[in-house]
């Protein structure tokens, strides 16, 4: 019987839906399933975790690792994989889930396959090439590593109660050296494109700053709200609190128009719950294509002002 | 200031990128090209070098022996040096031998500073930099898309689920930094012609402590599960119309 820890990454008081989603795929597989907090003040949220399928959570709360920095999670897993002798870690895709599970891959020898969509407890499947092709993965060391792809489980809640338990945590010195000088928390600013019924979005294929100037007519056209991809934000032309994929948000609308924006997995797994997905791209070849019902090979500059003028006109 | 650089030679995209169904590996007997995604790190480093007027910038790879010639679009934007761990042991490396390989060749360079790009173009990895930095018992920061080095610190501001983070780490440390970090300037000809010339050294598996262990298996590959009906068309002129009607009538104008 497999023995799974699952990585429950938290940000401000809440366990992540991500792992929480883990709990509830490594519970249904049959294996035995135990959870890790790592922060500071985590107590009372590391116990939720019982309700949503985790039998043990571990708990390290400690002030030194109170910032969500990779190394020192790194040594407290490493340190219950060996002492519990867990045989399967498993995380859910973020940027602090990536790097302590690449970090453990390394310190403990372990295999490491990511992006997995599912896990039959022996053979995980990780569509790869911009979901061209499925690949079906194992492991070849005792201890195996996985991340899932973000949004693909959904947790389900069990009603179950989890013992809680204290890890002492021991640092290697250089798990200390990266420093936090300040934390993300969630910007709220602007209108949240999480309720829009349409959702215009731009990506690097703008070309310039400027041109939001064309997602935001169509959008207003349309009756909905502009979005944009991690590149551009990253880039500074737009805000984060419109972001949409992997480290963004999640959107379902039942519109979602696409300017420029080539279809990277982190931002697929963004908005591919949209009903309708249009895609306007002067690349042929961009990956948006393969998922979008609506593909339109050409220059957004000639197509979208245009199409905003005939969705104005249609409306009268 | 000594900058090491991690690049990944991958098929072009262009070439198109397929998985080999004998070896179930990525088939590289295309063409090789620096991934994009590490232009920006060779940008950054050959920026951080100009800004401290001193200093040296060596790209790290592992590869086949011909990702050399990949390697040399990194000396023609400005590297110095190109070092590329190259052995048929390495063959099939995963993450656990590629990092092994990597923080071997870095070892021997023992930069102030390691570079990589966000992910990787083939794979869409993004896990290589945390294993480096643990084998070489480092400070790592990732996913930046602004870099200080102040002194003997760098300072990286990176996004997560969350907003922005900003994260100082002493020297010598590791670091991945997001395309949105610069622009990669294209190698003029001069460059070019120069790429030839600079220092390009090939190292074994033994030169680096020897091939890593295999992790992970490849069990089955197949298609994808089939589009619904997606439809594909050229802009003749006529597009915006056609997307009106197509939003007709989907009734959602």
């Amino acid at each position: 019987m497999a023995k799974t820890l699952v990585f429950l990454e938290h940000h401000d008081d809440a366990i992540q839906k991500g792992p929480l989603g883990v709990l509830a795929k490594a519970a249904q597989v049959g294996a035995d399933v135990d959870g890790v907090v790592v922060g500071s003040g985590v107590k009372e949220l590391a116990a939720r975790a019982g309700a949503f399928g985790a039998q043990t959570v571990h708990v390290a709360d400690d002030e030194r690792v109170a910032a969500p920095l990779p190394q020192p999670r790194v040594d407290v897993l490493a340190k219950l994989v060996r002492d519990e002798e867990y045989d399967t870690v498993l995380f859910a895709q973020s940027i602090l889930a990536a790097d302590v599970a690449a970090g453990l891959a390394a310190r403990l020898n372990a295999g490491l396959n990511w992006g997995l969509v599912d896990f039959d407890g022996e053979t995980g499947r990780a569509p790869q090439l911009q979901d061209t092709v499925v690949v079906d993965v194992g492991w070849s060391t005792p201890v195996r590593l996985g991340i899932f792809r973000a949004g693909a489980l959904d947790p389900s809640e069990t009603g179950g109660s989890a013992e809680v338990r204290d890890v002492a945590v021991e640092l290697e010195d250089f798990s200390t050296q990266a420093e936090m000088l300040e934390q993300a928390h969630a910007e709220q600013q602007g209108p949240s494109i999480e309720d829009a019924d349409v959702i215009v979005a731009g990506g690097r294929g703008l070309g310039e700053p400027e041109k939001f100037a064309l997602a935001e007519e169509l959008a207003k056209a349309l009756g909905g709200a502009v979005a944009a991809t991690r590149a551009v934000v990253d880039a500074g032309w737009y805000p984060y609190s419109a972001q949409v994929g992997q480290t963004g948000k999640t959107v379902s609308p039942k519109l979602y128009v696409a300017l420029g924006i080539s279809g990277a997995i982190q931002h697929k797994v963004g908005m591919q719950g949209s009903n309708v997905i249009v895609a306007i791209n002067k690349d042929p070849n961009a990956p948006i294509f393969e998922f979008s019902d609506l593909g339109v090979v050409g220059d957004l500059n000639q197509i979208a002002p245009k199409l905003a003028e005939l969705v104005r006109a249609r409306k009268g | 200031m000594k900058i090491a650089v991690c690049v990944k030679a991958v098929p072009d995209a262009a070439s198109g990128r397929r998985l080999d169904p004998g070896t179930k590996r990525l088939d590289r007997s295309s063409e090789l090209a620096i991934s994009d995604f590490d232009t920006y790190a060779v940008e950054e480093g050959l920026k951080l070098k100009e800004a401290a007027g001193e200093g040296e910038v060596v790209v790290v790879s592992m590869g086949p022996e011909r990702a050399m010639d990949a390697l040399r679009k990194a000396l023609a934007m400005g590297a110095d040096r190109a070092v590329l761990v190259s052995d048929a042991s390495l063959e099939g490396a995963d993450l656990l031998g590629t990092a092994k390989a990597l923080a071997g060749a870095l070892e021997k360079e023992a930069p102030d500073l390691v570079l990589f790009g966000q992910q990787s173009a083939d794979g869409g990895g993004a896990v290589l930099w945390a294993a480096v930095a643990e084998k070489l018992r480092r400070p790592v920061i990732s996913q930046a898309s602004e870099l200080t080095v102040e002194g003997d610190s760098v300072t990286g501001k990176r996004q997560t689920e969350f907003g922005y983070d900003s994260i100082r780490a002493p020297l010598p440390a590791i670091v991945a930094v997001s395309d949105a970090i610069n622009t990669p300037r294209y190698p003029s000809l001069k460059g070019i012609m120069g790429a030839k010339k600079k220092p390009q050294d090939m190292l074994s598996a033994g030169d680096v402590g020897g091939a890593g262990e295999v992790g992970t298996t490849v069990v089955e590959l197949s298609p994808p599960p089939a589009r619904g009906e997606a439809r594909k068309i050229e802009d003749d002129g006529s597009a915006a119309e056609k997307i009106v009607e197509f939003l007709a009538e989907k009734r959602l104008v």
